[in-house]
């Protein structure tokens, strides 16, 4: 039986002498390491920061992208209350099964009469797909740029509640007009 | 007597307890000075609450290795249903027990007198002195080598009798390979007893207190630049550490002879493993780094160069002796861990041959280099 041949690339890498000397380049080697471990060990006592790492939940990167997708965030009427007419678009397309909302009735305000009381995600099993916010009909669910603050000890302590996604301010862009007092008739039959 | 065994039984604590804190304190330094290497933070989340109160003790992640501990100790103890159950439950101990006794014949400070230490007691000790040392045994670095050599037996025994392939070669492995090693480092130390004219390690410290040449300590490391590198090699490599981690090569074997053990039994090995860099590490210091000695210091005090002497107290000169032997020690250990974290695993057959064609010829010459120097040193005297 022919002796196992090594196959030969073209572009093999070769050593030169020096390198196979072995010993010259294991202490550059470790000159690298030991210089690397000196500077940062010099910042962490000097009080600067000696490592790229970004200490999570005390730490947030600031650089993250405008689109990317965090934080559940419900969109809201001029008049404080969530645009989300509890339609169960997003919980019914959501892959994770993660948001159970409960609608109640507001006779009171005929435009938009159902509205949800309880609307929750439960942070412990979101994925972050993104999938509620393009079912939603009426533009009431978004995410925001910012992570949740998600570690937690205890799992129940991980569900996202209505009036935490409430508190976010919604700017101009997406506070729609209230239908003026008296507009009764939707779907514009004139 | 009364007060040889006081004296010993504080040693014998001293040095359980410093081995042991060593073992502990090098699993957090292990980890943080990777961390530091590599740009990141390390583990730094484990920590201990105040009772009552939410002031949380972080201390830089120190807490992990009781973590750790703790966390050995809770597991399940999982025993494979192997046919040799007795081999499996002694081999931990086998390799642990060798180890801390190693340190047994390492001298780790210079003469104490307790009598001038603490006079109230000078009547008592009627002028005894005890060098900093658990045994003073003239064939001190024979029963170094003769303790280390039983990790072997360990490491072979739990890759046996686990009944697992993976542990079976990690085993053979880990036979193969310290047998070679042990080998280098007996060779590389030959020129030191040459220059030192004893195994005895306490003498050999007290010779390395002096000069050469007026101004550079009298240490191994100044006779035997090349047989120190070589000792630290086979040290690592003997102590199956990560360029030479085949025994345990994780991505071969899994976790090579320890596959098998779950639990404390786990955690023994793996401390035993953290022990033996501490031990590596005194053993350096011991035979290349002039052990308790700071340059230019005897148990008198300091004497500079240009014949400068400062007097010190005894107590201020065990003190710093025991300081500095500490610190010499954790610089070696740091360097083995600076080792470790640079340095890709060789290949098995590498690592073989590395020890029988490459360290063994080296240290042969440099030991016929050593003989041949001596021999024309000392004036050729049959």
């Amino acid at each position: 039986m022919k002796p196992y041949a090594r196959k030969q690339y073209w572009n093999a890498p070769t050593l030169s002498l020096w390198e196979r000397a072995y010993l010259p380049e294991i202490l550059r080697g470790l000159f690298i390491t030991s210089r690397v471990f000196l500077r940062n060990m010099g910042r962490w006592m000097t009080g600067r920061k000696g490592a790229l790492t970004t200490y999570y939940p005390e730490e947030t990167r600031f650089d993250y992208a405008v689109l990317n997708r965090g934080k559940h965030v419900l969109t809201q009427r001029p008049d404080g209350k969530p645009q989300c007419i509890a339609c169960n678009m997003c919980a019914t397309v959501c892959p994770a099964k993660v948001i159970e909302i409960e609608a109640a009735f507001d006779p009171t305000d005929t435009a938009h009469p159902k509205y949800p009381v309880r609307f929750e995600i439960d942070y412990s099993r979101c994925v972050f797909c993104g999938l509620c916010v393009e079912a939603c009909p009426e533009d009431a669910i978004r995410m925001a740029k910012e992570t949740p603050g998600l570690p937690s000890d205890d799992r129940r302590q991980m569900w996202l509640t209505l009036d935490e996604m409430l508190t976010w301010q919604p700017q101009r862009d997406v506070a729609k007009p209230y239908p003026a007092a008296g507009a009764q008739k939707i779907g514009g039959a004139e | 007597m009364t007060q040889d065994l006081v004296i010993y039984v504080i040693y014998i604590a001293y040095a359980v307890g410093m081995l042991m804190t060593f073992g502990t304190i090098l699993t957090w330094v292990e980890r943080k000075q990777a961390a530091v290497m590599s740009d990141r933070i390390g583990a730094n989340r484990a920590y201990v609450r105040i009772p009552f109160t939410q002031f949380k003790l972080i201390w830089w992640g120190l807490f992990h290795g009781l973590a750790d501990g703790l966390k050995m100790l809770v597991k399940e103890d999982f025993k494979p249903r192997s046919y040799d159950w007795y081999a499996y439950a002694v081999a931990p101990w086998v390799v642990f027990t060798p180890v801390l006794l190693v340190f047994g014949v390492i001298p780790f400070g210079g003469m104490l007198d307790p009598g001038r230490l603490f006079p109230a007691l000078a009547g008592w000790f009627d002028g005894r002195t005890y060098p900093m040392q658990i045994a003073q045994l003239d064939a001190g670095l024979l029963i170094v080598f003769a303790f280390s050599g039983m990790t072997i037996i360990g490491a072979m025994l739990a890759g046996w009798s686990s009944a697992n392939k993976f542990s079976l070669l990690g085993g053979l492995r880990a036979g193969s390979q310290m047998i070679s090693y042990e080998l280098v480092m007996g060779l590389t130390v030959l020129g030191l007893i040459l220059i030192f004219g004893t195994v005895d390690l306490g003498s050999m410290v007290q010779q390395q207190s002096g000069t050469v040449l007026g101004f550079l300590p009298a240490w191994g490391i100044v006779y035997q630049p090349f047989a120190a590198l070589l000792f630290m090699t086979a040290a690592i490599a003997e102590n199956k550490r990560i360029p030479f981690d085949l025994p345990e090569a994780e991505s071969e074997l899994i976790a090579g002879y320890y596959t098998e053990y779950s639990a404390m039994k786990m955690g023994l090995f793996m401390f035993a493993e953290f022990i033996e860099i501490a031990i590596v590490g005194a053993l350096f210091t011991t035979l290349f780094l002039g052990g308790y000695n700071l340059p230019y210091m005897d148990d008198a005090g300091l004497t500079l160069p240009g014949d400068i002497a400062i007097a010190m107290s005894h107590g201020a000169v065990v003190v710093t002796q025991l300081v500095v032997f500490l610190v010499k020690v954790m610089v070696v250990c740091s360097f083995q861990i600076l080792v470790r974290w640079s340095l890709p695993r060789f290949r098995y057959d590498q690592v073989l041959r590395f020890a029988w064609k490459f360290m063994m010829p080296l240290a042969l010459i440099n030991l016929t280099f050593t003989a041949v120097l001596l021999w024309w040193v000392q004036g050729a005297t049959p």
